[in-house]
């Protein structure tokens, strides 16, 4: 049984943020959630949707995140309590809808928990989702620690329902994938009803349409909802202050950066002369509280991640209350205390302290340092990241590489979000030569394959997987066919997410809730938008490479190439190996001439390594997955494989 | 089995490579010590859990509170390393003195290493090394058993029953058992108790 479900309230449990976060919404009666996968924010509604039949819910994965706000918005609407989950950069491609939601306001209790990666520890941006918060004028929770993280998504729904707007939730990846007791709580037994009202008064919130305009009338509302919140804030049990009552220094802070600061304190031994301000709400902040707290106080250091949202803010108040509260020394980012970029951790905020507060710290002692310091070159040789043993994408990514240096125009490839991600890293070969966001791949290749009125003449291919393919690339193809743009889109098609864990997605025939659902055949959809379409199997790689440079050949239009493989870590895979593969050492050449170690210095795949001794290849059966695709590599035929019965 | 705590927080770094199941072996032990009535905070990487990348989780055990879910520079512990040079990268960072270091000694090449670019210890650089800059190191074969109790995934539960044997902690077989029986189908708890037994005799027997 899933522990989310679990009716032992008031017992103690390890839950990760997420459990904590998914939890906290199903004590708050929750009926409907939906979210599009990204690290780190997958959890939540993976684990909603294991339970989703026992409670009584509607779960999914949507199309992405715009339409997992829609979705969860009609759900409100309807006077459910509903919850959308997405990463940072995903609130950026639900901007356009959450702006016109939160001048329309919402029925049932509504929140959207977004999870920032500071530091991009899974991401290609250190986007900051906060900002979307004071930009759209909706409240903002951000969640200090485990407990906390169930208790505000809970206490989020109460507040967005008695405010009638979204509630913004931000968590980031330390609390997300971090894990930490929790004390559960009561799982109502209500049971909910759906209906949506749109005959009363137009204007009226409850019984009429649900709409934006009359905008400034909205608006107007909007801004007296988030006054509100501002009150409701001056008592908010989730800001908490620790520490001396007139502190030499104030720290604020909110998010994991609380936990933080809370070890830099102890470590340093300044619990005496050092105050902890931890906010919870962190949008519109309570200027009573801040200024009663800075009042105290002559020096303020602001700890936070990413953009200095919180600091500014506090700024704002210390400004507007400056003959209250008199004249701060501030400390954070803007003066450079705190580093601009990057994720925080205990040891910069002990660093950060200790020079304000004049004390002297050494995490760990001189000669043990200097012993240890040195090692990380010769003893511990950094492991890069690469595509997992058997993994579908370095057998594309060596198609790739292999045609294009066969074709010899200097072809390039335009990278796209997901585990492929990793093809412009030397396991991809360096393929990709583009990376920005989902569907950007197809969306800039659609405009370098209209550059040959300007001498362009260099192969243009795009890449995506299947996933990425229905979130953002349909339109970008849709702009390549339409304008005969020349390229080659590739499609990685491995049945599912693979770089969150396997969440199912329109090509398939499972939803997340496990019900049978019609699958979109990504194949008939480009061709009905006039694309040429091939489909092949990356493991067949000769066939696979002649595709490639036939296409390229090919100056007119739109060309897909659909690439099925199933996806190294799927279930199937991984319970039972399809070959047993063995170098044959007696023919294996090494180093010599006509090869010099193609298999593990070019192709790199680590189920491969190198025997010192023999001077020869060797598979490592524990780490091998069995794919065989290294047999077609290996230019003498030592690499033998054989179908295991 | 230790009665209590000999420090709080008392901090714990599982490491290894993606893939090795760094998270479920933090997962059960963190359990264990919930079970005792600890409270726990983990901090984990996933980014590259399934991807080949060197993986970590902090484990910070209280009797009072959460902390960090990252540990600070010098802080460890004890470090349980699923491959070795792993044990040796933790080291450098959240080593000192007094931390003690339970190694698995199968060795887990690098892509750089396997392409030639960079150099991988040998095993007697890497025990002496780990001897040094450790209070006291410990080395087992938990793949090579895994693999003659046939299955390589065990190395983990041989390590929790390593980590279990070397009485630092307030947690025993019956706590494991107790949480595994929970995870785990049935059929596997038999299996998964003889891994835990010979990761402790294998400490028992040092
Ligand atoms: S590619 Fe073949 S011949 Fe070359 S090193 Fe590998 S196994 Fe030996
Ligand atoms: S068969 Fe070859 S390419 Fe496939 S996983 Fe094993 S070593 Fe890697």
């Amino acid at each position: 049984m899933s522990i989310l479900a679990d009716r032992n309230e008031g017992a103690q449990v390890l839950l990760m943020g997420n459990e904590a976060i998914a939890r906290g919404a199903l004590e708050a009666g929750m009926g409907v959630a939906a979210g599009y996968p990204g690290t780190p924010s997958s959890e939540i509604i993976e684990g909603l949707s294991k339970v989703a039949s026992e409670l009584n819910l509607y779960v999914e994965w949507s199309v992405n995140e715009k339409v997992a706000l829609e979705v969860a918005a009609a759900a409100s609407f309807a006077r459910l309590r509903s919850l959308c989950v997405m990463k940072q950069n995903g609130v950026n491609v639900a901007s356009d809808f959450l702006l016109h939601l939160a001048g329309s306001g919402i029925r049932g209790g509504m929140v959207l928990v977004t999870c920032d990666d500071p530091g991009a520890l899974s991401s290609v941006n250190e986007g900051e989702s906060r900002h979307f918060a004071k930009m759209v004028e909706i409240p903002l929770l951000e969640p200090g620690d485990f407990q906390e993280a169930k208790d505000m998504t809970k206490w989020a729904f109460e507040l967005s329902e008695e405010l009638k707007t979204l509630v913004m939730l931000r968590s980031v990846t330390r609390t997300s994938h971090a894990s930490g007791n929790v004390k559960l709580g009561k799982l109502p037994d209500a049971a909910k009803r759906a209906e949506f009202r749109y005959d009363g008064f137009i204007l009226d919130l409850d019984t009429g349409i649900m709409i934006s305009p009359p905008v400034t009338y909205k608006h107007g509302l909007q801004q007296a909802r988030i006054a509100r919140a501002r009150e409701i804030f001056e008592d908010s049990p989730f800001n908490t202050y620790e520490g001396p009552e007139k502190p030499e220094l104030l720290i604020v802070t909110s998010s994991a950066c609380n936990l933080y600061s809370k070890e830099a304190i102890s470590l340093l031994g300044l619990k005496d002369r050092v105050g902890l301000l931890k906010m919870g709400t962190t949008w519109p902040l309570p200027p009573k509280l801040l200024a009663k707290h800075l009042a105290a106080t002559d020096k303020v250091l602001i700890v936070e991640e990413v953009i200095q949202f919180l600091e500014d803010n506090v700024k704002i108040i210390a400004a507007e209350k400056a003959s209250a509260v008199g004249v701060k020394t501030f400390y954070g980012k803007n003066d450079g205390t705190i580093p601009a970029v990057g994720e925080m951790n205990p040891d910069i905020v002990i660093g950060a302290l200790a020079k304000i507060m004049g004390v002297t710290y050494e995490a760990m002692p001189k000669d043990y340092e200097q012993k240890t310091q040195p090692l990380t070159f010769s003893m511990a040789p950094n492991r890069e990241l690469t595509f997992c043993p058997g993994c579908p994408h370095r057998a594309s990514f060596w198609n790739l590489h292999v045609a294009l240096e066969k074709d010899g125009r200097k072809g390039f490839v335009c990278g796209d979000i997901g585990c492929y991600s990793m093809g412009l890293l030397p396991c991809g070969y360096n393929t990709m030569k583009t990376l920005h966001s989902m569907g950007s791949g197809t969306g800039i290749a659609s405009g370098f394959g209209k550059l040959g009125q300007f001498g362009l003449d260099q192969p243009v291919l795009a890449i995506c997987g299947d996933s990425t393919f229905f979130h953002a690339v349909m339109p970008a193809l849709v702009n390549a066919v339409h304008h005969n743009a020349n390229i080659t889109l590739v499609v990685l098609d491995n049945s599912g997410t693979a770089m969150t864990g396997f969440q199912p997605h329109p090509g398939l025939t499972v939803s997340a809730m496990g019900e049978s659902v019609p699958a979109l055949d990504i194949a008939q959809i480009c061709k009905a938008m006039g694309a040429k379409v091939e489909i092949k199997d990356p493991f067949a790689l000769e066939e696979t490479q002649a595709t490639l440079n036939r296409l390229m050949e090919d100056t007119q239009g739109v060309k897909v190439l659909i690439l099925r493989q199933l996806c190294g870590l799927s279930p199937e895979k991984k319970a039972k190996k399809r070959y047993e593969v063995s170098v044959d050492q007696a023919v294996c050449i090494g180093e010599g001439c006509g090869c010099n170690r193609l298999c593990t210095r070019v192709f790199r795949c680590p189920g491969l390594v190198w025997d010192e001794e023999a001077g020869k290849a060797r598979i490592d059966e524990v780490i091998c997955a069995g794919c065989g695709v290294c047999s077609f590599v290996c230019p003498s035929g030592a690499i033998r494989k054989q179908e295991v019965a | 089995m230790a009665k209590q705590l000999t420090k709080d927080p008392f901090n714990i770094i599982i490491t290894g490579v993606g893939g090795q199941g760094n998270v479920m072996a933090s997962r059960v032990l963190a359990n264990m010590l919930v079970g005792k009535g600890y409270q726990i905070t983990i901090g984990e990487t996933f980014g590259a859990s399934q991807r080949g990348g060197s993986v970590m989780s902090h484990i910070r055990v209280s009797e009072k509170s959460s902390w960090s879910p990252q540990i600070p520079r010098g802080q460890a512990d004890i470090v349980v390393a699923l491959e070795p040079i792993d044990a040796i990268r933790v080291l450098i960072t959240y080593g000192n003195p007094h931390c003690l270091v339970l190694t698995n000694t199968r060795a887990i090449y690098p892509v750089g290493v396997i392409a030639g670019e960079l150099n991988y210890p040998g095993q007697d650089e890497i025990r002496k090394t780990l001897t040094d800059i450790s209070a006291k190191a410990w080395f087992l074969d938990a793949t090579e058993e895994a693999l003659r109790l046939g299955n390589p995934i065990l190395g983990n539960i041989i390590m929790i029953g390593a980590t279990v044997g070397t009485d630092v902690l307030p947690v025993t077989r019956d706590d494991f058992k107790e949480v595994i029986a929970r995870s785990m189908p049935k059929d596997k708890l038999e299996m998964n108790l003889i891994a835990f037994d010979r990761g402790v005799e294998k400490i028992k027997c040092q």
